[in-house]
């Protein structure tokens, strides 16, 4: 009976909050704004919630006595399955591009991309320690980076991509002298500021970055020097092999660029994490008061820990910048630092297993979600449904938003929350060797 | 004996507060010093002093010969000089393993195994715990660990805030005489900050007592434990 009631009241809330919100629909009509209402909706979200409440309540009747079973279950099922996830995922990746088809190959670059950048800030956030929701702007340093030095003295991706990790890194640097002191809430504001500063610069240098309207025709990566031109000419790809040009066969090229950026940063981390610095930096997460009684150098750990999450995410950003060809501030917003900030958390403060499957979730997932939806309202053409079918793909958020609040609650510490020691006894000899 | 670590007119400041007011305070090489005071009398600051954290703001502070002042306190940690600091501070994500590789990570040495098996006969509890997250240990084990992490650098001077807080008196007993063993084996110098005064001042060769900032006493562990003003504030009832 308190379910039901309780039910209700939930019910009642989400009248109040999505009549307005859901119900009333804004279209464009000749003399200004018409307000078209949309009832079905509300009922259909009304009653989602009214169920959704009651069921809640009732499993957790049944369930009276041990509320955290299921989540243990579910703990145990992903330390399980984490074993063989990494190198099924690692298979999949690989294999991917043999599947043929070009929309999933675009959306496997775009999902290692974050992924990448995902590990990048792990090192920073996940294992410093250090909360930073400007990450955003080591991405575009680097994006900006290669696009200039193109630009302006003609280089190419390979030559840009150190240069372009080697400046993002250089502004982490800068970014953490002023921070050093800080931490948690304070850090994070200074560092949300850093982020929006770059973007602000972008915009308004008009002279050396074409402020808003961005850099177009960056140059593509070449492949020992093959380019990927589909003129077919001399010192191409497919003149050197002697196959037809295709754009797909350059698509693919960059997904394995990409996959081998992203390789190259969980491999850089997990080595750094076995030695000094990288055990440095964690401790500095755990304390940084008994870091220093140990004789730690606080500022260059910290300085490094910003120096090198930063050059991962330059060197994503001159991909991104290759792959794209065209870049403007636009791109490099804070939902981009929000975006691979909660793919961290999500993935579990740390774990790099974690962070790629958060990343596989949050733009693949999403992705799918849409067209999932799109495919949901082409089967909906009743006239019953005519209200929703045509507003579900626009829902898209909101059942991602309420997808991550169910998998946070479920999952408090993030998908995967432990934490892997980085030294054992048995391993001795390696790690001696290492720390002397 | 020369003074390995010696102070002279050692203030220190929190902003406007003044936690030690001129403090003159020697140890000397292969000793055993006992600092006893109240609850805020300024003996984790002079601890911390000596680390340069907060740093004096008059007076000096000379290790080793070389004055250590101005010193950052990383540099300073760098010179065989260790500390267990007050509340533990071990690192509670990491194993107990980790935890003692992040003592030894500064000092450059070699043979890591060889100092790690002396931390472990001091304290078998350890070897057993190894693999453990230092969050999950008991008390009276993480404070083993703090001081195993200390001694993972082969300090010369070991500086120890508050061993025996919070620990079953058996656990006080062994740590205590896990410190005593060390300083007759290897030589290694003690400075120990203890609410514990009467074991405290059985376990030292010399004692000082710190009161609002400022050293009001000193002497051997055994003058100062038949001091009736000693008896009275810091020892009442402490071994009835
Ligand atoms: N970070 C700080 N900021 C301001 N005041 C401080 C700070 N740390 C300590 N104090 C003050 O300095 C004085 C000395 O503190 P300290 O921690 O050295 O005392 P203590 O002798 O170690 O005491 P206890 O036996 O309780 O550990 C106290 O009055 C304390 O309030
Ligand atoms: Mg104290």
């Amino acid at each position: 009976m308190t379910a039901l009631k309780d039910a209700f009241l939930s019910a009642a809330v989400a009248l109040g909050l999505f009549g307005p919100m859901v119900g009333l629909v804004t279209h464009n009509a000749a003399a200004g704004l018409d307000l078209v209402p949309n009832p079905i909706a509300v009922a259909v979200l009304v009653g989602m919630v009214f169920f959704g409440r009651l069921g809640m309540l009732l499993w957790r009747d049944r369930h009276q006595g041990r509320p955290q079973a299921p989540n243990k279950a579910l703990a145990e099922t992903l330390t399980k399955a984490s074993r063989y996830l990494t190198p099924a995922l690692l298979a999949l990746a690989i294999a991917l591009p043999f599947g043929g088809s070009r929309y999933y190959v675009d959306l496997g670059t775009l999902v290692l991309t974050y992924v990448m950048l995902g590990w990048g800030l792990n090192i920073v956030v996940g294992l410093a320690g250090l909360l930073d929701l400007g990450y955003v702007a080591f991405y575009a340093v680097g994006a900006y980076s290669y696009a200039l030095l193109a630009e302006y003295f003609g280089f190419g991706f390979w030559i840009c991509l150190p240069l372009a990790g080697i400046l993002a890194a250089f502004c982490g640097i800068l970014l953490g002298f002023p921070v050093l002191r800080l931490r948690g809430d304070y850090l994070a504001i200074v560092t949300l500021a850093f982020g929006e500063i770059i973007r602000v610069i972008l915009i308004n240098w008009v002279s050396l970055t074409h402020g808003p309207n961005g850099i177009s025709d960056i140059p593509r990566p070449t492949l020992f020097g093959l380019s990927f031109s589909m003129d077919g000419g001399e010192g191409t790809f497919s003149d050197f092999f002697g196959i037809e040009p295709e754009t797909i066969q350059r698509v693919i090229f960059l997904y394995y660029v990409i996959l081998a950026l992203a390789l190259l940063t969980n491999w850089a981390t997990i080595r750094l994490r076995r030695m000094p610095l990288g055990r440095a930096w964690e401790a500095l997460r755990e304390d940084e008061v008994a870091c220093r009684s140990l004789g730690i150098d606080v500022t260059n750990t910290k300085l490094s820990a910003f120096a090198i999450g930063a050059m991962f995410g330059g060197f994503a950003g001159a991909f991104f910048a290759t792959r794209q060809a065209f870049i403007s501030p636009e791109s490099f917003t804070f939902i981009e630092s929000a975006t691979v900030l909660a793919i961290v958390v999500l993935g579990g403060l740390g774990s790099q297993l974690g962070v790629a499957l958060a990343a596989l979730i949050m733009v693949g997932g999403l992705e799918m979600l849409r067209e999932l939806l799109s495919w949901l309202a082409a089967q909906m053409d009743s006239p019953f449904f005519a209200g929703i079918a045509g507003e579900l793909p626009t829902y898209r958020m909101l059942i991602f938003g309420l997808a991550l609040v169910v998998m946070m609650v479920l999952r408090p510490r993030g998908l995967i929350a432990g934490r892997d020691a980085t030294a054992t006894l048995t391993k001795q000899q390696p790690v001696a060797r290492e720390t002397g | 004996m020369t003074a390995l670590l010696s102070l002279t007119g050692v203030t220190a400041f929190y902003g406007a507060i003044q936690a030690l007011r001129g403090v003159d305070l020697e140890v000397h090489e292969g000793e055993i010093v006992t600092l006893i005071g109240a609850n805020g009398a300024g003996k984790s600051t002079l601890m911390m002093t000596i680390c340069g954290n907060p740093q004096a703001r008059t007076g000096s502070i000379v290790y080793n010969g070389a004055d250590i002042t101005r010193l950052p306190t990383h540099l300073i940690m760098r010179q065989r000089i260790a500390q267990a600091p007050e509340g533990r501070r071990i690192f509670g994500r990491m194993t107990v393993y980790e935890n003692l590789l992040m003592g030894a990570e500064v000092s450059g040495q070699t043979d890591i195994g060889t100092v790690m098996e002396q931390v472990f006969t001091l304290f078998p509890r350890l070897k057993e715990r190894m693999t453990q997250r230092g969050g999950t240990l008991s008390g009276g084990e993480q404070q083993m660990l703090a001081i195993g992490r200390a001694l993972m650098s082969r300090p010369r001077l070991l500086l120890l805030d508050e061993p025996s807080l919070g620990l079953a008196p058996l656990v006080v007993r062994q740590i205590f005489g896990a410190i005593r063993d060390l300083n007759r084996a290897t030589g290694l110098t003690v400075l120990l900050v203890e609410q514990n005064a009467y074991q405290a001042l059985r376990l030292a060769h010399r004692g000082y007592v710190l009161v609002n900032g400022a050293i009001t006493m000193a002497g051997t562990g055994a003058e100062l434990l038949a001091r009736p003003e000693i008896r009275a504030a810091y020892l009442e009832g402490a071994h009835a």
